[in-house]
């Protein structure tokens, strides 16, 4: 009961959140030089004015504001995003073409380096003045502070250039079709390098945050009681530490969520990843309004969705979460 | 006299501090015997709770170990035993509770959890056996409603509760020993003489030894049949609670016992905690000096006392002292 209430009072913030990034998307849209008539007179090779009035006409331009933006909130909420002139073809349908190829990079990345990152960190946390620790720190200082496309191109150089492991661009070999294993096994090959890339960002933030608050757990009061009840080490470290430790990390990734489009549009354009990254790239250099709006919004919605699963799983992780509601 | 249960020898425990290595425990013996009860009394910072870490192989890791000497139980020395054999001892054998109720237990395993684990890792019982056991164990340490009360987490309770529940979980196995480190220092009045009431209770049951640290002379007085008493890291005086009471031999313990007017008074609310004596403590970078460490503070101090450490001599019958005034006494 607690957890439905729960549920539905952040499912109604999100909405409201929601509604938020629609109307600000809208005012954006008005604040941009030229509208819709003038890209779509731009794409018809140019329009004299009366052309344009026809347009606006046709499109309801004409109408007072908050008109527009009735009907645009209500379009929106149909996930109609538009249409955008630039690539002949409905947003939110040019949207979810993209999206699973990016959701795909970007949740394997994000899963990879919680693993690993929490797994360094905790290792490290350990033996705070070991080798292994000043290792984490240094490699998470370097994937953090090293830029992507920097890294990604290194990457490229090595393992697909001179050492040829792994395809150098896209996300799947045309000319291997027919097989479900076979494509599958392509796309995984191509997915490696920029997966890493990714990652590397993220590992370096998950690494050093759990090895700090592991750090800080590990010295508590409980895990003295856990010590003096005769636990063995992995009791303590993987039972009683762990799971105390992990509420900073699973907040980080919550909040990492937002990394969906910056974080792959740098990871994409290096490797071509046909993902939501290089549609946003592209159609920023194409000026291609109503598909950036949809961007925006799509990104805001994979943000609010990745919140409230942060929210959920913190629940899970902490009871004291749990019933303060 | 039966053997003692544990015998500690000329233990020495050194703390790496910012000027070095300091002993923080200082040549130190004591015996406890089985079924007995003894008190640690000494101002803050005379290394009780480490005494009583050094025993469960405890100290802290890197900054804490035991130098020299010997913590012999039940004819096995812990001192230098392996973390294997440590493993064993703790929580089985030989348990704590600490001065910390409120953050002592883990905040995200329920409490019944945390009682049947250490069921579990000693007595090899299932997962329903131990949460059986721990119900029972609940209700020992006089939680009401222990069926329902088990499945709540640590904040879901008092203070108060918490170390009832620490204490279950210390005596789960039936220890041999059970060392209680400040066990109420936390808590409010009312409730400190609900612990040591417990305390009494359980020992009277299962014939725990017990080594209380505290600094509640009233409850020294109730709960102890002899009392050590510390300070800077040694031990300045040993004896029969009561004999020690009505007639101490270091200056220090009688600075300590007359700063609490009605040490006998029954364990109510009233009673009053050890106040300290005028004077500073000496820092840790003192402690392994030459001397009597008390000397700054002392109104009978002499020349020797800055130049030598002094030795245990018998005070009484059973009881002893580490002054260079008593000896002459005698
Ligand atoms: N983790 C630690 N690192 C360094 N020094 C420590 C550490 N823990 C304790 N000490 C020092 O060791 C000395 C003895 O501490 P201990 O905790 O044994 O005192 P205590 O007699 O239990 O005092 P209290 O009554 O306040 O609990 C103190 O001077 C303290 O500063
Ligand atoms: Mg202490």
């Amino acid at each position: 009961m607690a957890l439905l209430y729960a549920i539905a009072t952040r499912i109604m913030y999100a909405g409201i959140l929601l509604l938020a990034v629609i109307i600000l998307n809208f005012g954006m849209m008005h604040l941009a030089p030229g509208d819709v008539a003038d890209s779509i007179s731009q794409s018809m090779g140019g329009a004299d004015e009366e052309v344009l009035n026809e347009i606006r006409a046709t499109y309801g331009l004409d109408r007072p504001f908050i008109v527009q933006l009735g009907s645009y909130i209500g379009k929106v909420l149909r996930f109609d995003l538009g249409y955008s002139f630039f690539y002949t073809q409905p947003v939110s349908q040019l949207i979810l073409q993209k999206l699973p190829a990016t959701l795909l990079l970007v949740l394997t990345a994000q899963f990879l380096a919680l693993i690993v990152g929490v797994f360094l960190g905790v290792y490290s946390a350990q033996r705070p003045n070991g080798l292994s620790s000043h290792f984490v720190s240094f490699f998470a200082l370097f994937g953090y502070s090293a830029p992507v496309f920097w890294s990604g191109l290194l990457l490229l150089i090595g393992f697909s250039l001179h050492i040829q492991w792994f395809p150098v661009a896209g996300m799947r070999d045309v000319t291997i079709e027919g097989n479900f294993l076979e494509e599958a096994i392509d796309i995984i090959r191509h997915m490696v390098l920029p997966v890493i890339t990714l990652a590397s960002i993220f590992l370096a933030l998950y690494s050093r945050l759990s090895r700090a608050t592991m750090m800080e757990v590990l010295g508590s009061d409980y895990i003295r009681t856990a010590k003096s009840k005769g636990l063995t080490d992995r009791e303590i470290i993987y039972k009683h530490a762990l799971k105390n430790s992990l509420s900073p990390v699973i907040t980080l990734a919550g909040l990492q969520f937002s990394a969906v489009v910056s974080g792959a549009i740098l990871v994409e354009s290096v490797f071509s990843w046909p993902g939501l990254g290089t549609l946003a790239f592209e159609s920023i250099i194409a000026r291609d309004t109503p598909t950036i709006l949809g961007i925006l919004f799509f990104s805001a919605l994979v943000v609010i969705v990745g919140n409230l699963l942060t929210d959920l799983t913190l629940r899970l992780v902490d009871p004291r979460v749990r019933t303060n509601g | 006299m039966t053997d003692p249960l544990l015998s500690v020898k000329n233990l020495r425990i050194e703390l790496n501090t910012r000027d070095g290595v300091a002993p923080v425990i200082d040549d130190f013996s004591f015996d406890l015997f089985p079924g007995e009860a003894i008190s640690f009394v000494g101002e803050s910072g005379c290394g009780k709770s480490m005494t009583a870490l050094g025993i469960m192989g405890l100290l802290p890791e890197g900054v804490g170990k035991i130098a020299s000497g010997s913590i012999n139980f039940a004819g096995e020395d812990l001192s230098s035993a392996e973390q294997k054999r440590m493993r064993n001892i703790r929580g089985n054998e030989i348990s704590m509770i600490f001065q910390e109720p409120m953050t002592s237990l883990n905040p995200v395993y329920t409490i019944g959890e945390q009682i049947a684990e250490v069921l579990r890792a000693h007595q090899g019982l299932s997962k329903q056996a131990s949460w059986t056991k721990a119900i029972e164990l609940l209700d020992a340490v006089r939680i009401p409603n222990p069926q329902a009360r088990i499945s709540d987490y640590p904040f879901q309770m008092s203070g108060g509760q918490r170390q009832r529940v620490m204490i279950a979980i210390a005596l789960a196995c039936e220890p041999k020993i059970l060392i209680a480190d400040e066990p109420t220092t936390a808590l409010d009045v009312t409730v400190q003489a609900q612990i040591f009431d417990l305390l009494n209770d359980l020992r009277k049951q299962t014939g725990t030894a017990i080594i209380l640290i505290t600094h509640d002379m009233g409850a020294v007085a109730e709960m102890a049949e002899r009392m050590i008493v510390m300070y800077a890291g040694r031990k300045v005086e040993e004896g029969p609670v009561q004999q020690v009471i009505d007639n101490a031999g270091h200056p220090y313990t009688q600075g300590l016992i007359s700063c609490v007017p009605h040490i006998l008074e029954k364990l109510t609310a009233k009673r009053q905690m050890l106040q300290e004596v005028p004077g500073i403590v000496p820092s840790l970078r003192d402690f392994g000096k030459d001397q009597c460490l008390f000397a700054s503070r002392c109104q009978y101090v002499s020349e020797k006392c800055n130049n030598t450490r002094p030795t245990e001599n018998k005070f009484s019958s059973s009881q002893t002292v580490a002054c260079w005034l008593t000896e002459s006494i005698q």
